[in-house]
């Protein structure tokens, strides 16, 4: 009897357990990753210039500067010393000061960040509503004219340059057409009229109900979006049509069928239904895939998000903010990547 | 060969030797079934058109010199941005007055060396982590693995472009980067590669037979994974293009005058709503040659690796 209470009591622990342990290896997991990033980023800014300190401090520093800057990084300590100043001062948020802005690049970065996180968005929710449905229709009607149209309309997105296509868009959009607003995230008249709140302007100016900025800012974001939006496009529409294709070969379709279910109901409720899981990884993928793929969207609509920033600062040889920014990225990249399988594992109970 | 007609002679003989089931020697049957996979291949009409624009640019980045019809860094000022279809410039030409044409002729020359050496690097460096890893399996394993992790987590352009901040811009440190940001996938997949062989009866056999862990690794292990890379490098191949072009077009890879298409583009940037061509054209150049990268490799994946072919 009292084995068996024992058991019980063991399987009912070990879910929460497991829950536990789940938690501690992903936080373990990004943990280790963002060392390897950080190591690398060390490895870039300090050891492989010549003179770190040109790098970061530029060549006309005066000499105080640089012997305050020398001191602070602790170049005169040995490397595996210096690697944990470096640590010690990410961890802190300490990316030390923009040459080119004069500020921390912190701030820099907090103050840039949310333009990408609204182009990305806006991206994606185009690519999802659009890569979706167009991947589900291209594997139900496999091999017909539409599949082939999807799978050329992907091609074409995965051969594209995207700096050249935003170039093209923007010399038929706006050059040719005027239908949509030129570089910049809200037309000359309409800068900093409205108060920043979250820092993406759509949110902020209908919380300050300005909604002919609001309209500006529209349609200044919707042919960037809409470029990184075919890219995510391009690749959630072949993902979805080869989840699909092996989902309708299942037998529980043929049986839905048999029951005499509409097509709309088995493609739909039933197969649908069970690709969702894998689609929420690709999702989150395709998501932390614009938000870098926005770097050279962003250069070429003067988007001041963090992909411009990092570029800028790269042609002025200003190394903190290039390091600074690549971590952000980096880290943003791994959580999402994490947090993506962390949902498939949330959703799907055979993946635990 | 019985029923081979006896008017079609040689011809009908070699198809037959090429097409036969019972191969009579181990040469005879990688040729048989190298054959066959071309048969295949050739069937698919997109990958066709693939090889054949890959086939094109080689040929065009050999015969550069002959076929350019003007120096791609003469300038002549006199004659800048000409239009299309102009007098002696075909393509136009450049805000500095140089052949649009010319330059696109010889840029494929650098198109032709970054993807070479990337796809030299990459996936060497994949396929050596990936196999170790995976035949040593224990804390190697582990390690090597996380390591790859590190680097597959990465943002690429970002990485890339941090490692060009430091060695400076240039087309060589341009190749180091990508190779460095390209390579995980491929030890990702040889590990894969390799621990389903490692197992198999034919690697006990050599084993008994006293080879050495190397020799095992580099004579019967590579071998089996080369088709899954090769597939995987003809695919990488358009993003190494469009990564190649993207740092040129920040000015992070081959640097002016040289004619990269990436850095054409941004030059002509400039001019983009009155002179149109000047920046359109390269990146044109850029789509279809990655476009044909793309075309093959889904083709050659039908042929090598029909496991994830999934198309009709």
């Amino acid at each position: 009897m009292s084995a068996t209470i024992q058991t019980e009591n063991g399987r009912r622990a070990s879910p929460v357990f497991s829950v536990v342990a789940t938690i501690a290896k992903t936080l373990g997991t990004i943990a280790i990753t963002m060392l390897g990033l950080l190591f690398i980023t060390f490895v870039i800014g300090r050891i492989m210039p010549i003179d770190p300190l040109i790098s970061i401090l530029g060549e006309r520093a005066s000499k105080e500067m640089y012997e305050a800057t020398y001191i602070k990084l602790g170049l005169d300590k040995p490397l595996v010393v210096q690697f944990f100043y470096y640590l010690w001062d990410v961890v802190r948020g300490d990316f030390g000061v923009s040459r080119l802005t004069a500020r921390p690049v912190i701030d820099d970065i907090i103050r840039v960040f949310p333009a990408t996180l609204e182009l990305a968005t806006i991206g994606t929710i185009i690519g999802v509503f659009v890569g979706i449905p167009l991947g589900v229709v291209a594997a139900v009607k496999r091999g017909t004219w539409i599949d082939q149209t999807a799978r050329v309309i992907a091609l074409v997105g995965y051969s594209m340059p995207i700096f050249w296509l935003g170039l093209v868009g923007l010399l038929v959009f706006y050059g040719i057409l005027g239908w949509v607003g030129g570089p910049g995230r809200v037309g000359i008249f309409y800068v900093d009229i409205v108060p920043t709140v979250t820092g993406l302007i759509l949110v902020d100016s209908i919380l300050d109900g300005q909604w002919d900025v609001f309209r500006d800012a529209v349609s200044h974001i919707i042919l960037p979006a809409s470029l990184l939006g075919y890219y995510s496009l391009a690749y959630i529409s072949r993902m979805t049509r080869s989840f699909m294709l092996e989902q309708m070969n299942a037998e529980y379709v043929t049986t839905a069928r048999v029951k005499g279910l509409s097509e709309w109901a088995v493609v739909w409720r039933h197969a649908f239904g069970n690709i969702k899981v894998p689609l929420i990884t690709v999702v989150a993928l395709s998501y932390a895939g614009l938000l870098e793929g926005s770097v050279l969207t962003e250069i070429i609509f003067s988007w001041p998000g963090i992909g411009s920033y990092i570029t800028t600062a790269l042609l002025s040889a200003d190394m903190n903010a290039v390091l600074g920014g690549t971590v952000v990225v980096g880290l943003v990249f791994v959580c999402l990547n994490i947090f993506s399988d962390m949902l498939y594992k949330f959703f799907d109970p055979r993946a635990r | 060969m019985s029923n081979a007609e006896p008017g079609s002679g040689e011809k009908q003989n070699l198809r037959d030797w090429l097409r036969t089931e019972t191969p009579t020697s181990r040469r005879h049957a990688k040729i048989a079934s190298l054959y066959q996979g071309w048969l295949t291949l050739k069937a698919n009409k997109l990958a066709m058109i693939g090889l054949f624009i890959l086939v094109f640019l080689v040929l065009v980045a050999i015969f550069a010199p002959l076929l350019a019809p003007a120096d791609p860094f003469e300038q002549d000022l006199a004659n800048r941005l000409q239009p299309l279809w102009g007098e002696g410039h075909l393509l136009g030409t450049d805000s500095l007055g140089r052949d649009i044409l010319s330059r696109l002729i010889y840029g494929a020359r650098i198109t032709l060396y970054i993807v070479t050496l990337v796809a030299m690097i990459a996936p060497i460096v994949g396929l050596f982590v990936g196999t170790v890893a995976g035949y040593a399996g224990g804390w190697i394993d582990t390690i090597l693995m996380r390591i790859t992790d590190i680097f597959l987590a990465f943002p690429r352009l970002v990485l890339a472009l941090a490692f060009v901040a430091a060695l400076g811009a240039g087309i060589e440190n341009a190749v180091i980067a990508i190779s460095l940001t390209a390579w995980p996938p491929y030890a990702r997949i040889a590990r894969a590669e390799t621990l389903t062989i490692r197992g198999s009866d034919y690697i006990s056999a050599v084993k008994l037979q006293g080879a050495g862990p190397l020799r095992i690794i580099v004579k019967h292990i590579w071998p089996l994974c080369m088709s899954s890379i090769i597939v995987r490098v003809t695919l990488d191949m358009a993003g190494i293009i469009l990564a190649a072009a993207g740092l040129g077009f920040l000015g992070m890879g081959a640097q002016p005058p040289s004619p990269e298409w990436g850095a054409m583009i941004s030059e002509g940037r400039k001019f983009l709503l009155d002179y149109w061509w000047v920046a359109t054209v390269p990146g044109l150049a850029i789509f279809t040659v990655s476009l044909g990268f793309n075309l093959l490799g889904d083709g050659l994946r039908d042929v090598l690796d029909p496991k994830d072919a999934g198309d009709a």
